[in-house]
């Protein structure tokens, strides 16, 4: 299978506060992988050097062949190819839905004004959000905004979307649409990393499951393996305490 | 004091006045808006976070210095000093200023630095999570501040331009002392020929208040304009004739 990242040996401190400790890991084309674990775990992290929101201590982050971490790698192109849905939504709060959509991909990938919208428009209707192009960020719901923030993403066509907790900060009764969009997805065939909580999405849409733990990949397998089989004595504490809470 | 003296006053030198308070309008906007850019432009660069590479990292080091330098020497000393020390300095080395040139001159370099500062200030209160979404999206620095962070930005520091605006149309009056000929000075010379120093000074008190005023409130009309419409139109009808997340949903239910 292809690999879209690899991920070699890497490392990240916050001065010497080790987070990531020597991660050794790769997403394969077409593949939906969710990363879950308790928090201070790395999760997020790993997802933010991915796409260089932190910049890696020490690795190397392969992708197309080439090490994205050289200092000669240009990272604005290397990042238009990654999509990545916040925990806070963070959409532009200065444009409205559509040009949410479209700034990216006039700004960064040259497209017309035409075009953007049409692509935009494709991916809202995708969400189901094509009806509140003219709203602005602040008069949606986080469900909406976290919608919206999905197809800005797709907008951009990317290789990969990256999902930092898409849930985890929504009412309750706001997370099933979100996560009904993100099964949509991955059966569309798009490779997908999810940093989540819910556990449910996790074992139904998951590939793989990739358990981390203190800055290391404790175990990874199927779902069905990770959540019924745990080989390792700290995933199934983890796992009991998530899943007795539910 | 009579009433008279006001009617006499007014009919008789109005035309003095009104050109006066032209030429405080006049200097004010201007100012205003060239400080404005100024101080966007120095607000931004003094944001630009820290570099990795080390001739960048000097540079951008010398640069602020100079720039906190400006802002420091602009904020630190009276505007009525400034003018002087620069009209007549400038007189000193041989360049013999227009004085409304000189004017406008000082009070949008003070401007720019009181503006740099608002500037700054405007740009870190704006959350970290929009930064980052823009980089994400794969825009440099340039592109995330001018496409997402400093119109926002702009939005939220107008109330404090507007302030500076308001400053600025009062503080004009200092610029008397390089014969500028704006409201005061033009007062000056009024009361003057007649010597009836209160009426005079009245009227044109009046005249400071009522531009201030206007000034303010058409500032608000700016800000009520930028903000655009409180409620937005939502489109009728799927034309996609795709099932929306809520409707799925539903379904299953």
């Amino acid at each position: 299978m292809e690999k879209v990242i690899d991920i070699q040996h890497l490392r990240k401190s916050f001065g010497s506060n080790e987070i990531l400790k020597d991660i050794d890991f790769s997403v394969n084309k077409g593949e939906v992988v969710c990363i879950i674990g308790s928090s201070g775990s790395g999760k997020s992290t790993l997802l933010r050097c991915i796409n260089l929101l932190e910049k890696p201590t020490d690795g190397a982050i392969i992708y197309k062949g080439e090490n994205i971490l050289d200092n000669k790698h240009d990272i604005y192109a290397y990042r238009t190819k990654l999509g990545m849905v916040f925990q806070q939504f963070n959409l532009f709060n200065n444009h409205n839905v559509l040009s949410n959509c479209t700034v990216g991909q006039i700004k960064v990938l040259k497209r017309s004004k035409a075009e953007a919208e049409k692509v935009a428009m494709k991916y809202l209707s995708v969400v189901g959000m094509d009806n509140y192009i003219n709203a602005k960020p602040k008069q949606l719901s986080g469900g909406q905004k976290q919608r919206v923030a999905i197809a800005r993403a797709l907008s951009m066509e990317p290789d990969v979307l990256l999902f930092d907790e898409p849930t985890s900060a929504l009412d309750p009764e706001m997370v099933g649409e979100v996560l009904a969009v993100m099964k949509d997805l991955a059966k569309s065939g798009l490779t997908m990393l999810v940093v989540t909580h819910e556990m449910g999405f996790a074992s139904e849409v998951a590939n793989r499951v990739v358990f981390m733990d203190k800055g290391v990949i404790a175990e990874e397998g199927r779902p069905e393996q990770i959540f019924n089989n745990p080989t390792q004595e700290r995933t199934k504490e983890f796992l009991k305490r998530v899943l007795n809470k539910q | 004091m009579t009433w008279q003296w006001f009617i006499n006053i007014i009919t008789k030198y109005w035309p003095m006045l009104v050109r006066g308070a032209g030429v405080t309008l006049f200097i004010s906007i201007i100012s205003t808006i060239i400080g404005s850019i100024i101080g966007l432009i120095i607000g931004t660069i003094r944001t630009i976070p820290k570099q990795d590479r080390i001739v960048r990292k000097a540079i951008l080091t010398v640069i602020n210095a100079i720039l906190t330098a400006y802002v420091e020497f602009f904020r630190g000393t009276p505007m009525i000093v400034q003018a002087s020390v620069i009209f007549y300095g400038a007189a000193m080395i041989g360049i013999n200023m227009d004085r409304t040139v000189a004017a406008i001159f000082i009070v949008s370099i003070n401007t720019g630095a009181y503006v740099a500062e608002i500037v700054r200030g405007g740009i870190i209160s704006i959350d970290k999570g929009q930064f980052e979404a823009a980089h994400a999206i794969g825009m440099n620095h340039v592109k995330t501040m001018l496409n997402v962070v400093l119109p926002q930005v702009v939005r939220n520091i107008l109330p404090a331009i507007g302030n500076e605006f308001v400053i600025n149309i009062k503080d004009t009056s200092v610029l008397n002392v390089i014969s500028v000929s704006e409201l005061f000075f033009q007062a000056k010379t009024v009361a003057g020929n007649n010597f009836r120093y209160f009426e005079t000074y009245l009227i044109v008190s009046i005249m400071y208040l009522i531009m201030t005023l206007v000034v303010t409130r058409i500032l608000r009309m700016i800000e009520r304009k930028m903000d655009g419409p409180e409620n937005f139109i939502v489109i009728p009808g799927n034309q996609m004739q795709v099932e929306r997340p809520e409707d799925q949903l539903r379904r299953q239910k």
